[in-house]
């Protein structure tokens, strides 16, 4: 991209036009809606390397530690940042993780489905959800907030009475003995490079428990899922028609419709994506934890969009990027866990959420003046 | 095949009781410039619609290149190459040149399935076109929101005609300007004029559509007043016909009246 400015530049250089000038790689990365983000989160693993840099959370296992958690957070704000590129909310995410994990668990314990059949359910519920949101945004034309709060309450109401209907209980656990020799939940439940850390272990370069095994087993399927999402949603918003779409009816609706953009469906399919990328989130996490709680995912959309907007989406729509919601997610993920390795109480955590978001908002605010203003 | 490239005849459209547009009729040679011209309310916008095929006309044809054509939506009227561009522009700020360039209709290259967006084609292209119109886009990635009204005016009526306008209609194009952005717009709608589309120019200033229109078409409360050739009508008549004529006499008057009643 800049290799091609600069030609341009040059070309037009040699011509007649004395108002042109070298646009520095300073300014270019301004221009980027990750740079926030970027710097936030150099400054929290600068602010952690030394407060607590002999504490071992930069071990294997801490680290893996604390991308776990970013990861987690990360695969619900990529999507919700595609979305909010998209120009909509969901407010629903944290409900449909619940929702996902008892569409898991139900049929899996109670009816005597095999575990990837259930998965599948599980997804092809959320597509519906999600389809239902979008068009219901779309057809009504009422904000998203409105529509997903509603389907928040919806959803956290439904995952709990099903639940108490058919176990009687609110959590539904005996899972764990269904992951083994299942041929989908693998993906959701298998630590990687697990020989890599074996290897390490048995070089005694990384902590081991007693019995020899490395503490650290592998990389946990979070972080692949969230590495490999994060590396789609950006080829998608980068280098497809689609993510011109997605930037297009985030950044003006009636003029996107008037050059041909199919706004609703661009929509509608950007809601289907915050739905299933909850279903990961609970694929992975009742998978790991063997159960499904009815309370699981609670507050998450909200850290989702928190992580989107660190991560410099714009709550207007129109602006963002993927790679900065997934960094928006590692100082959310870093400091959270950061936290329990410094003196600092963790209560504090919520205010420091708090106080970065606020910070982004107002970065992203002058940021986008900076792009938009005439020059 | 008769010498106009587009002919609206007898158009009339309603909402409910209210008449919209009356038995207006319009035709456009190749190269064209034709002025449209009436106060608010005159019906511009609904004849605008109607000529992008957001409104179907209830009474009256559309003949394009002796064809009797029928919308049924905007992207009809553009796929046979009526272009519109509204008072809006239809850009979004916050996005590249290039990608509101290409908004809607992006190139792409690549196997099915794993298409791309073909960015340094793009990039090509928008930086050519809008060179071709002596604007200067230091860099196509940059946002339009950087341009001035003018540029982005042009931006997008240079994107139109890209992708293949033959009738360009203009909503307005120069009322949000100053002098100098308002003369830059109108000295490219004269230019692609003269590459042989047929323009229709809808506007409330005088000033702007008579140095560059060759036929003006008046439209009050609805109905056209009739069509007019520049030899055979004055700036000073257009203006009075606009509805506008009479009633700035009258405030002339009325003017008058009170700086005698002061003086006394």
């Amino acid at each position: 991209m800049s290799v091609k400015s600069e030609s341009i530049q040059s070309k037009k250089d040699s011509g007649q036009d004395e108002r042109l000038k070298k646009i520095s790689p300073l300014r270019v990365l301004l221009n980027r809606p990750e740079l926030g983000a970027l710097g936030g989160s150099i400054l929290v693993f600068i602010f952690f390397g030394i407060v607590a840099g002999d504490t071992g959370m930069f071990s294997a296992y801490g680290t893996l530690n604390f991308l776990d958690v970013s990861a987690n957070l990360g695969i619900i704000a990529i999507a919700a940042a595609m979305l909010m590129i998209g120009g909509e909310f969901d407010l629903s995410i944290g409900s449909m993780i619940g929702f996902a994990g008892i569409c898991i668990a139900i049929p899996a314990i109670y009816w005597g489905w095999p575990l990837w059949t259930s998965i599948i359910f599980a997804f092809a519920m959320a597509v519906l959800i999600g389809y239902f949101n979008g068009i219901m945004v779309v057809k009504t034309g009422l904000p998203s907030f409105i529509v997903t709060l509603a389907m928040l309450f919806i959803l956290r109401g439904a995952t709990l009475a099903i639940t108490r209907l058919i176990t009687g209980r609110t959590q539904v656990p005996g899972l764990r003995v269904l992951i083994e020799d299942d041929p989908i939940a693998w993906l959701f439940a298998t630590d990687t490079f697990q020989w890599l850390f074996t290897w390490l272990g048995s070089m005694k370069l990384i902590a081991l428990r007693t019995d020899g095994t490395p503490l650290a087993t592998g990389i946990p399927p979070s972080v692949i899922w969230f590495i490999a999402l994060t590396l789609f949603a950006t080829w998608i918003l980068m280098k497809t028609r689609y993510g011109n779409w997605i930037f297009a009816s985030g950044g003006d609706k009636v003029g996107a419709t008037n050059v041909g953009v199919p706004v609703g469906k661009v929509k509608i399919s950007l809601f289907i994506g915050t739905a299933v990328a909850s279903t990961i989130f609970a694929c992975i996490q009742v998978l790991d934890a063997g159960s499904a709680d009815t309370m699981r995912g609670t507050l998450k959309e909200l850290e989702a969009i928190a992580a989107a907007v660190v991560g410099g989406c714009l709550l207007t729509g129109g602006y963002g990027s993927a790679i900065g919601a997934a960094l928006g997610a590692i100082i959310f993920g870093t400091v959270s866990m950061g936290i329990f390795y410094t003196d600092v109480d963790t209560d504090w955590f919520k205010v420091f959420l708090g106080a970065m978001m606020l910070i982004a908002v107002v970065f992203n605010n002058y940021i986008r003046k900076k792009v938009t203003e005439t020059k | 095949m008769s010498e106009y490239l587009v002919q609206f005849n007898n158009i009339s459209k309603f909402f409910g009781k209210v008449i919209a547009l009356k038995d207006v009729t319009m035709k456009l040679k190749k190269g064209e410039i034709m002025c449209l011209l009436g106060d608010n309310g005159a019906g511009k916008s609904t004849l605008i619609k109607t000529l992008a095929g957001v409104h179907k006309p209830d009474e009256g044809e559309i003949i394009f290149e002796d064809q009797k054509i029928v919308f049924d939506s905007p992207r009809d009227a553009l796929d046979i190459g009526i272009g519109t561009v509204y008072q809006d522009l239809a850009l979004v700020s916050l996005m590249s040149v290039t990608r509101n360039f290409f908004m809607g209709r992006e190139p792409q290259k690549g196997l099915p399935f794993f298409k791309t967006f073909d960015i340094e084609k793009a990039n090509t292209i928008a930086a050519e076109r809008m060179g071709q119109i002596g604007i200067d886009v230091r860099d196509p990635s940059q946002a339009v929101g950087t341009m001035s009204g003018g540029e982005r005016q042009c931006l997008a009526i240079s994107r139109a005609i890209y992708f293949g306008a033959k009738v360009l209609v203009l909503d307005e194009p120069t009322s949000a300007l100053g002098v100098h952005q308002a003369s830059m717009v109108l000295k490219y709608i004269v230019k692609a004029a003269s590459q042989g589309l047929a323009v229709i120019l809808i506007t409330h200033n005088v000033h702007h559509a008579y140095p560059v229109g060759n036929s003006f078409t008046v439209l009050n409360r609805g109905k056209s007043m009739g069509t007019f050739q520049k030899k055979d009508i004055s700036r000073e008549k257009l203006l009075s016909m606009m509805a506008g004529g009479e009633e700035l006499d009258k405030l002339e008057v009325e003017l008058k009246e009170m700086d005698r009643i002061e003086n006394n």
